[in-house]
């Protein structure tokens, strides 16, 4: 701020204080300007304000700017305009009531605001709406500077009856000015909506302009209609909003009706319609100025993730053109791969090659990623893509051959031994690459592929040179490869596989690499044939989709639609700044009439484990972790960076390392086949590894319930049989008591299943070794297997039992909980999960709500994990605590899980997603069964 | 690089380092590359690019950013609108008519009035027979009265709108956005078009605008004068205008065989390997044009970085190359079709520089008058609600959006 001369002030001065009015004004008028280009003319401020009292309207508005500038310097010097507002505010001519209603608002000092309280109540009930509606817009701006004042006040019901005024701006000034009140607010039922304010808002709605409908449809995006009625009713009100020309406006009618879409089956006619609607807008919000079109992409991008089939057929519009700016092309090519599928990939093919070309180095990079992203989407394409890399490798531009290599990678992963001709052309290549991951990406191909390439060793060595000045990344990347390569080729590779092991374990300070060495090295110290069965294991293959965006989180964002959470693609409690609160938004749930009817096509609960979706791996999810986490395929994951930083640790010392150390066949090596050579420190550090796996290792098996009887005596001519189930470290077993109740003694036992859901069969004979004499119990534990036929039953878990003896064959059935089928090795990749839960479809998720349980997030967590429901992550969302929890039943159906639980609140949310809804019900009841017992 | 930066007054005072550094470091070499939404640690930076200069709006909490650009956009059309261009040197010119309008426009982050017709009866547009006048008389540019249109049903009209001549013009403009790859076919076309209006009409004249073929329009955007429920129950648009220009509809056309593409361009481009040279031809010809003249067409293509000069003859117009920025621009005028332009010659390049990979897009400007390339007609206009006969008139024109060709 620079201070103008002192002429230039006393000239001001004496022109202020002039008789003549055209003189003042000039002379306010010279003021502001100062004002506005940084200059301090706050000095004038006494002779400013005695030019209040005029009966210019021009004069008046320039004080007052001067005013609200400078009131907060200069408090006490404000207060002497404290009279002219007052009186102001009663002024006849409304322009003026407002005005000075409104500048008083600005005018943040304490003393003022006192004063402000009685002009601001009869303003509120202006006769002219004028006067109420900037009245509105006061209180918002009076609750900032001093909360406590509007509550006692009572602004805020005053406002609040606003709601219901006859003119249409009043309504929506109230409504924003409630809205921004309640933002501060969380917990306050400031916007409390019920059909009836909601009809009186939809009139507004069609009233007002343009801003007004602005803040009346975010309002309406926060209520719940109560049943799918009324949404439907609502959203075809707000559907004209599509055709307004500010885009604002389209955008958060958007919002109201994705959301309230929600609560519509996908049967009715309108979902159809509406569907159909919501395309043309988007599309058209693409063709307005580069600034909107940004934002409509951003959204666009959530859009497509949660509802792809609204713009499936709107491919064209995203195609770049070559003068966009770079922050739409790149939010364009986005778009173009999530939409892409069999149907017109050609096309996109095409246009990515094309794009492959231009001149901008982050453009050209992500149009090649995206190449490699579409082959393994749409696997018919695969083989084009794989050539057009090839071709763009031809080109031997630096970083196009480095991007290519990266997805030639992932496309390997995806599609193994399909594309390793092309091993040859990449290895041309190798000396080019300067970036880490392309690095990575080709020592990962060159280790993979070891036993193809007849100089892997040379060419891995070659990078072994200079170790410690690459990346982390390519070091560990370096030492898995290289481990490969060893227990691949061992005799010509020794001295390699000692050198690299030295490096990453004595020359490194990087714990990851350390610890990963000192692993291998043990491994390969004790057990060879384990190390290659752990090394070498089949990896996972990799998801269609990487970057999907979580499902909770995308529902939140979905909410979100049209602010800035959608553009940044994180919830506002993560950025927005400030003690202010933040409301968690959820998506209604569908009303229950329109749930139970939506039962899809029953795939037979016993169907065999083709099931299981393809992209999980027998068992590698375990190993996964350890070898592929520094090179997976880009992960997004949710953009909360300290959250998943944190997760992506916990995943490696939990998922990894406790699995494979605490896992059943892995004998933990005494301490003295530890080399020799490793030195002190690391003993300690490996003391501290194994000390982890302690929490894991005390699996008590999971949750028996106490015997209960199966077949009363009178039923079975004196036979009680009581029974239970159980599972424990892998095996199921049924616990029988036998009661003999007769007279005689009873001897010849066996015991049958009939086929049924699961396959579940004794495992051995009933053996009961003496005759059962009168009133004799006997405890018989009977191992289970799942190998038995399998037939559906009704209901899927029952299970019908005959037991013969000397006496009779004795028919009973029972049902049997669901949790005794959950296997021990029912802990999905994280990524995966993403993946898997976005790919079932919504249709297959089930809601259910566990009553009354006290337990914390941890509790239920261990308490689940020892019945193998395994928690995959755990997020917290504004004190929610979000468990996602994969399961497997032993034929191989995976059950997706999200456990949502509020601290405080004894009743969880429980969301299912399963490729085979029907076991949903008995897996909400063997939740029910572990928390509760 | 320069600023217009809005936000509250005392909040500028409370920024610390002027969050204008902040965008200026985040790029300063290409200005058309700055991202609309930027982070900075304690605001968030919401901005558009127009006319040369960044209007920059500062946010603290949540706001939507459409809500934002829309208004900055509004901002801009009513300097526009005020002061005859949106420039640096009008808006320092007109400082304090920039601060009253902003006040008038926007009060604690909600938005007042900013329909131009309400502005203008609050704040006088400067002229500089207004100034004169105003210095002699002593009166002042700022309305004392609230004006009519502020708080009835139909905000964009003022009352007492009084006219000698009265008038409706229409304009039909369509813009034609393509993309045409190297063998000529259509990778993507579609018609933006819009329908502005000019009415200088008294009193408060109630038009309904009917159209040959409204089934063209099955994607459009209103201005919120026209009456929807009209529109979705007989496709007439009703609607009290606002007075003087305004933009009435906006539509999108977009089924591939509704699209006519006007123009064709024989090209061939080519750099020789191991050589400072190459060889540009291209030549344009006319196409699907409903036997209309297409006129003021240009040609701008930016050559690879390489490129150093060209050396070309045009058949027709003439053409400049931008060694700078390396833009090659044609003016070519009217196709006749009895001769065809064409531009050829040779490229000269940076010696010693690997041959470009990328091609050049050539990207065209055309315009064809009394066509609506969609076909889209306007059938008749009725006037109710005044006596008086209005003076009525369509054109119609189609242009070039984003055409661009591929070689």
């Amino acid at each position: 701020m620079t201070v103008p001369e002192l002429g230039e002030i006393f000239e001001l001065k004496a022109e202020l204080n002039s008789d003549k009015k055209e003189k003042k004004k000039e002379a306010v008028k010279k003021v502001i300007a100062s004002m506005t280009v940084g200059k301090d003319v706050s000095a004038l401020f006494p002779d400013v304000v005695n030019c209040m009292q005029t009966d210019n309207l021009e004069l008046k508005k320039l004080v007052y700017l001067y005013l609200m500038n400078y009131a907060k310097s200069q408090p006490d010097m404000a207060i002497m305009a404290v009279n002219t507002f007052v009186k102001d505010c009663e002024d006849p001519n409304p322009l003026i009531r407002a005005l000075a209603v409104r500048t008083m608002g600005c005018i943040r000092v304490d003393k003022i605001t006192e004063y402000l309280c009685e002009p601001l109540r009869k303003c509120l009930k202006d006769e002219d709406p004028y006067v109420r509606k900037t009245a509105a817009v006061c209180v918002a701006k009076l609750h900032d500077i001093n909360a406590q004042l509007v509550e006692d006040q009572g602004f805020l019901d005053t406002l609040k009856d606003l709601i219901s005024d006859s003119n249409p701006m009043v309504v929506a000034n109230a409504v924003a000015a409630l809205s921004e009140i309640a933002e501060s607010h969380p917990s306050s039922n400031l916007l409390d909506l019920n059909p009836q304010s909601i009809n009186k808002l939809l009139t507004a709605l069609n009233e007002c302009t343009e801003w007004g409908q602005i803040f009346i449809l975010d309002c309406l995006a926060n209520y719940t209609p109560k049943d799918d009625r009324e949404a439907q009713s609502i959203c075809e009100r707000v559907t004209p909003r599509l055709s307004h020309a500010n885009s604002a406006v389209v955008l958060s009618a958007v919002k109201v009706l994705m959301k309230f879409m929600e609560m519509l089956s996908k049967d009715l006619d309108y979902y159809g319609t509406l569907l159909k609607k919501l395309a043309p807008p988007l599309v058209t919000l693409l063709s307005a100025e580069p600034e909107l079109q940004y934002v409509a992409l951003r959204n666009i991008n959530l859009i497509v993730q949660k509802r792809p089939e609204i713009l499936k057929h709107e491919m064209k519009v995203f195609f770049v053109k070559y003068n966009d700016p770079i922050y739409v092309k790149l939010e364009k090519l986005d778009i173009m791969i999530r939409l892409a599928s069999q149907a017109n990939i050609a096309q996109v093919l095409a246009e990515l090659k094309e794009y492959a070309t231009e001149v901008d180095v982050d453009f050209v990079r992500k149009a090649v990623r995206a190449i490699g992203r579409c082959a393994i989407k749409v696997e018919q394409s695969a083989e084009r893509c794989v050539s057009t890399l090839l071709d763009l490798i031809q080109t031997k531009v630096n970083y196009v051959v480095q991007e290519a290599i990266v997805v030639i990678k992932d496309i390997f992963r995806k599609y193994p031994n399909k594309y390793e001709s092309v091993i040859a052309t990449l290895c041309e290549n190798l000396d080019s690459l300067d970036e880490p991951e392309a690095r990575a990406a080709m020592i990962w191909i060159v280790g993979e592929y070891a036993e193809r390439i007849d100089n892997a060793d040379e060419l891995l060595e070659s990078f072994l040179e200079g170790f410690h000045d690459e990346s982390t990344q390519v070091q560990l990347q370096l030492l898995t490869a290289i481990v490969k390569l060893f227990l691949k080729k061992p005799t010509e590779t020794q001295e390699l596989v000692q050198q690299v092991l030295s490096l990453a374990t004595q020359d490194s300070d990087n714990p990851d690499l350390r610890d990963r060495g000192y692993i291998y090295w043990r491994l390969l110290s004790t057990d060879p044939v384990a190390a290659k069965e752990v090394v070498l294991a089949e990896k996972p293959l990799i998801s269609e989709e990487t970057d999907l965006i979580e499902p909770t989180l995308l529902d939140e964002l979905i909410c979100y639609i049209g602010t800035l959470a959608s553009v940044y693609h994180k919830p506002p409690s993560a950025f927005v700044e400030g003690g202010r609160g933040v409301v968690h938004k959820s998506l209604p749930p569908r009303t229950a009439s329109s749930e139970s009817t939506e039962s899809p096509e029953t795939a037979p609960a016993g169907a065999p484990s083709g099931e299981q979706p393809d992209v999980i791996p027998a068992q590698g999810d375990l190993l996964g972790d350890l070898l592929n986490l520094d090179l997976g395929p880009p992960v997004s994951g949710p953009p909360l960076t300290t959250s998943s930083v944190q997760m992506g640790a916990v995943d490696l010392l939990g998922g990894g390392l406790d699995s494979l150390i605490g896992g059943p066949n892995f004998v933990t090596p005494p301490a003295a086949t530890v080399p020799a050579n490793l030195g002190a420190p690391m003993g300690s550090g490996l003391s501290d590894l194994f000390d982890l796996t302690s929490g894991v290792g005390t699996l008590s098996g999971s949750y028996v319930a106490p015997k209960a009887i199966w077949l009363p005596a009178m039923k079975a001519k004196g036979l009680e049989i009581l029974g239970t189930f159980t599972r424990q470290v892998g095996s199921i077993s049924m616990d029988l008591q036998l009661t003999n109740k007769a007279l005689q003694v009873m001897t010849d036992f066996a015991i049958q299943f009939n086929r049924n859901s699961f396959g579940l069969a004794p495992a051995a004979p009933l053996q009961v070794h003496a005759p059962l004499s009168p009133n004799q119990t006997v405890e018989i534990s009977l191992p289970l297997n799942t190998v038995g036929s399998v037939m559906k039953m009704e209901p899927l878990n029952n299970l019908q039992v005959a037991v013969k003896n000397n006496i009779d064959v004795f028919y009973f059935s029972t049902l049997y909980p669901l949790h005794i089928l959950f296997v021990e090795d029912g802990k999905m990749d994280r990524q995966i999960f993403l993946a898997t839960w976005k790919d079932i479809p919504n249709e297959n998720e089930a809601q259910f709500q566990i009553r009354d349980c006290p337990l914390s997030a941890e509790a239920v967590s261990s308490r689940l994990q020892s019945s193998n429901i395994f928690t995959v992550a755990k997020r917290n969302v504004e004190g929610q605590d979000m468990l996602y929890q994969s399961l497997k039943l032993t034929n191989g159906i995976w059950v997706l899980a999200e456990l949502r639980i509020q601290p405080g609140n004894p009743n969880f949310m429980l969301s299912l997603k399963c490729r085979a809804p029907e076991v949903s019900q008995h897996v909400y009841q063997a939740y029910e069964t572990i928390l509760k017992n | 690089m320069h600023f217009f930066v809005l936000c509250g007054i005392d909040l500028a005072s409370s920024l610390g380092p002027g969050p204008d550094e902040v965008v200026a470091q985040e790029k300063a070499a290409d200005v058309e590359n700055v991202p609309p939404v930027i982070s900075t640690p304690h605001h968030y930076l919401i901005s558009i690019y127009r006319d040369k200069l960044f209007f920059v709006s500062v946010i603290q909490t949540e706001v939507p950013p459409l809500f934002v650009i829309e208004f900055l956009h509004r901002v801009a059309d009513t300097f526009q609108d005020y002061f005859g261009e949106c420039s640096e040197a009008a808006i320092k010119d007109n400082v304090v008519i920039v601060y009253e309008l902003l006040e008038e426009m926007l009060d604690n982050g909600f938005p007042l009035a900013t329909e131009s017709n309400i502005l203008k009866e609050l704040i006088k547009p400067p002229t500089i027979l207004r100034s004169v006048v105003n210095s002699i008389t002593g009166s002042s540019n700022v309305g004392d009265t609230l004006p009519t249109g502020q708080l009835s049903n139909i905000p964009w009209r003022r009352a007492g709108v009084k006219y000698t001549n009265n008038e409706a013009y229409f304009d039909v403009v369509e813009e034609i956005d393509a993309i045409i790859d190297k063998s000529g076919s259509t990778v993507f076309a579609e018609i933006q078009g819009v329908i502005d209006a000019c009415i200088k009409l008294s009193g408060m004249p109630d038009l309904s605008l009917s159209f040959m073929n409204p089934r063209l329009l099955d994607d459009v955007s209103f201005h919120p004068c026209i009456r929807f429920k009209r529109w979705e129950s007989e496709r007439v648009l009703s609607f009290i205008p606002p007075d003087g220009n305004f933009r009435l509809i906006s539509y999108r056309v977009s089924s591939q065989n509704l699209v006519a593409i006007p123009v064709y361009v024989k090209h061939s481009i080519s750099f020789k390997e191991n050589s400072s040279c190459g060889r540009f031809d291209i030549t344009i010809g006319p196409k699907q044009n409903m036997g209309k003249t297409i006129e003021g067409i240009t040609v701008t293509v930016h050559m690879p970085k390489v490129v150093l000069n060209m050396n070309l003859t045009p058949t027709q117009g003439s053409y400049t190359f931008d060694p700078v920025t390396k833009v090659l621009t044609w003016d070519v005028g009217k196709i006749t079709p009895q001769k065809l332009p064409s531009l050829k010659g040779l490229v000269n390049l940076q010696s010693g520089a690997p041959k470009p990979e990328e091609n050049p897009s050539l990207n065209i400007q055309f315009k064809i008058q009394q066509l609506a390339i969609s076909g889209l007609k306007v059938n008749r206009l009725d006037m109710y609600g005044e006596k008086y006969k209005p003076f009525k008139g369509v054109k119609y024109v189609t242009k070039a959006g984003k055409f661009q060709v591929r070689t």
